[in-house]
């Protein structure tokens, strides 16, 4: 029999047939397409057509971020009491009182980065050595009981993290050194390191697991404990995983509002003493958007400026975290 | 056996000793943190406990701590909650459908698809008071091109049926749903994802050689096995929206609200709200009473994780 059909379509075992256009439905050897085949069909095209667009509504809320950010951002620095080099070099943010206003963002950044800072030192360390403890030494029982615990830790409302830090905290702190003021950054600080726990924990435990057997069998063969094999063995296979935790941390804290809010204080100055009050970015705008601050004058775009440093900030200390976590990630056979 | 000169073995005791120093400190140190659960839980029941009871569950705010209660806020966060699950759970689970089970060919789409999943991988780090910002310029205020909050550009329905809508929404209920679906849009989209990919692709195979469309697929086989992951990741992104504080914060501002609202416009409070404001006071006894509504909210989040966990007990079958 000869090869007629050259389009590549269906009709292959017609003898007779002409060569057809592809567009052509139903070859006349064939059953014709039932009629609710095609409806299915046409209902499948919509049923994609609607998963797809409901799909890019993530990318449309990326380009509401950036331009509800820059365009606001842009009128605050058309403002004519603003300059944009005061904004970024700055070490005075007195927008509300006195009779000269003042945008420049260092005092902000301070105290964001002091909380931030004292967050650190309670979350990464307390953090890793109990992922540490739970992924090498924490028998079956015990892991029962910790990892819960951790989940409802992290599972806690910042509001009532920050409801501790102002009632259990601060007091905790003064009865330590009196010199603690109602409101300072280390109560807040301490605080949000409670709450980024959890995150550096579960991270880096799932990295720490992540490191073969093999591995901790070969140390023990050459006579390794188990703190040799922790230290020198776990700990750097499973970096990456714990520098991306950290970093994924260091991203919640520094965004974080109602700890700072309720326990950080509401005085932008540049903050070098823990025991003192600081405002963070995050409270600086809750006091924006709380006050009664007239709707349309700088201090109310002032927020909006803050909000896209924050923004910036946050972002590339993500993308950093996930740049490491893929790139450095250490493949085991 | 000869032992090269720089290897003598270390004191075996005193390695031994370190050892077991780091088992103590390492166990000192996971413990701390159910200490600190613990001492949280302690401090609430023991300032929260004397407001605890029906009424303060029904009552409105009050200047006098005795008698204030969460009423409204209770029922603020009912409405924004609704409005956020109705919103994000089928976008989420959307999203995820098509990141997961159209994965494209070509090379252009293949790099729009990777950029999508990085996209919503940064979504899930912005901070929170972020999207209450941008929910605020969106939402509230329609970027200011739609009439304003006293004169709106656009009525649908009236005040007494519950679903008037006005533009610019204002600082209603659903303008604060709204701000929670952009929060917790990137959490549902991940776990969903993640639960779509733990379905075996022998079932899809499978599904396929029977003469199934690609929806078909989805629709009988892959969504299905990948309910009781979907579900458990939504329960918990919904208790993370029923804690959410900043955005609310910036939507709502704190305001002396005594009504639960009555249609999507209405103004409204949420429970973080009210705890916060409860919290931020000066006078002790204020403290009190943010303690029993912070009580009430971890309830709630209890209830909603209990939830989760027997459902995925439940529902989950062994895919073989």
């Amino acid at each position: 029999m000869p090869i007629q059909h050259t389009t590549g379509d269906g009709a292959s075992s017609a003898g007779d047939v002409p060569p057809m256009s592809p567009t052509e439905p139903n070859p006349p050897n064939r059953l014709p397409k039932r009629r609710s085949d095609r409806i299915r069909r046409l209902v499948e095209r919509l049923i994609v057509g609607g998963l797809i667009s409901a799909s890019s509504l993530s990318m449309l809320i990326t380009g509401a971020i950036l331009v509800v950010l820059t365009t606001e951002t842009v009128r605050f620095f058309g403002l004519k009491e603003v300059s944009f080099r005061e904004f970024i070099t700055g070490l005075e943010w007195n927008p509300l009182l006195g009779a000269e206003k003042h945008f420049g963002i260092w005092p902000l950044i301070s105290g964001t980065m002091m909380v931030t800072l004292i967050a650190m030192l309670i979350a990464i360390p307390f953090g890793l050595v109990t992922a540490i403890y739970l992924s090498e030494y924490a028998p079956r029982r015990l892991r029962s009981v910790l990892k819960p615990a951790l989940e409802i830790l992290a599972g806690i409302p910042t509001v009532v993290y920050g409801f501790l830090a102002l009632t259990v905290i601060t007091p905790l702190l003064q009865r330590v050194y009196s010199g603690f003021e109602i409101y300072n950054v280390t109560s807040a600080g301490i605080a949000v390191g409670i709450m980024c726990l959890p995150i550096v924990c579960s991270i880096s435990e799932d990295s720490l697991r992540a490191v073969p057997r093999s591995l901790r069998e070969g140390a023990y063969g050459l006579g390794a404990t188990k703190f040799d094999i922790s230290i020198k063995i776990v700990t750097p296979g499973a970096l990456s995983g714990i520098i991306a935790a950290a970093l994924l941390a260091i991203a919640r804290a520094v965004g974080e509002t109602m700890i700072v809010a309720l326990a950080a204080g509401n005085l932008a100055r540049l903050v070098w003493n823990p025991t003192e009050q600081g405002q963070t970015m995050t409270a600086y705008m809750v006091q924006i958007f709380l006050g009664d601050v007239s709707n349309f004058g700088a201090e109310y775009y002032s927020a909006y400026a803050v909000a896209a440093v924050l923004f910036v900030m946050t972002f590339i200390i993500t993308l950093i975290g996930h740049r490491i976590r893929v790139r450095f990630r250490e493949e085991y056979e | 056996m000869t032992i090269p000169p720089g290897a003598t073995p270390r004191n075996k005791a005193a390695r031994r000793r370190k050892d077991v120093l780091f088992h103590v400190f390492c166990a000192v140190c996971a413990a701390s943190s159910v200490v600190v659960l613990g001492a949280l839980l302690v401090v609430l029941a023991m300032q929260g406990a004397e407001h605890l009871d029906l009424h303060f569950l029904k009552s409105p705010p009050s200047r006098t701590p005795a008698k204030a209660g969460i009423g409204p806020a209770m029922w603020g966060s009912v409405w924004i909650c609704t409005i956020c699950a109705l919103s994000a759970l089928p976008i989420g689970i959307a999203t995820a459908i098509v990141l997961e089970e159209y994965k494209p060919s070509g090379r252009r789409l293949r790099r729009v698809h990777a950029f999508m999943q990085l996209n919503i991988s940064n979504l899930a780090g912005v901070p929170s008071i972020v999207y209450g910002i941008v929910g605020l310029t969106v939402f509230v205020n329609f970027f200011g091109l739609v009439g304003n909050l006293n004169n709106p550009g656009f009525t649908f329905g009236t005040r007494e049926d519950w679903w008037y809508v006005q533009l610019p929404f204002g600082r209603s209920v659903l303008a604060g749903g709204l701000t929670l679906m952009l929060v917790i849009l990137p959490i549902v989209i991940v776990s969903s994802v993640e639960a779509i990919r733990s379905v075996p692709g022998s079932l899809r195979a499978g599904a396929l050689a029977c003469g199934s469309t690609k929806w078909q697929m989805i629709r009988r086989i892959v969504l299905p096995s990948a309910v009781p992951g979907i579900m458990t990741g939504s329960i918990l992104a919904m208790s993370r929206a029923i804690g959410e504080a900043a955005p609310i914060l910036v939507i709502a501002g704190v305001v002396f609200i005594r009504f639960t609202p009555q249609n999507l416009m209405d103004e409204f409070t949420a429970m973080p709200l009210q705890i916060y404001d409860w919290a931020g006071r000066p006078q002790e006894a204020f403290h009190h009473v943010a303690a029993t509504g912070i009580l009430v909210l971890l309830s709630v989040l209890l209830a909603f994780n209990a939830v989760a966990v027997i459902l995925r007990h439940k529902l989950q079958k062994p895919l073989q």
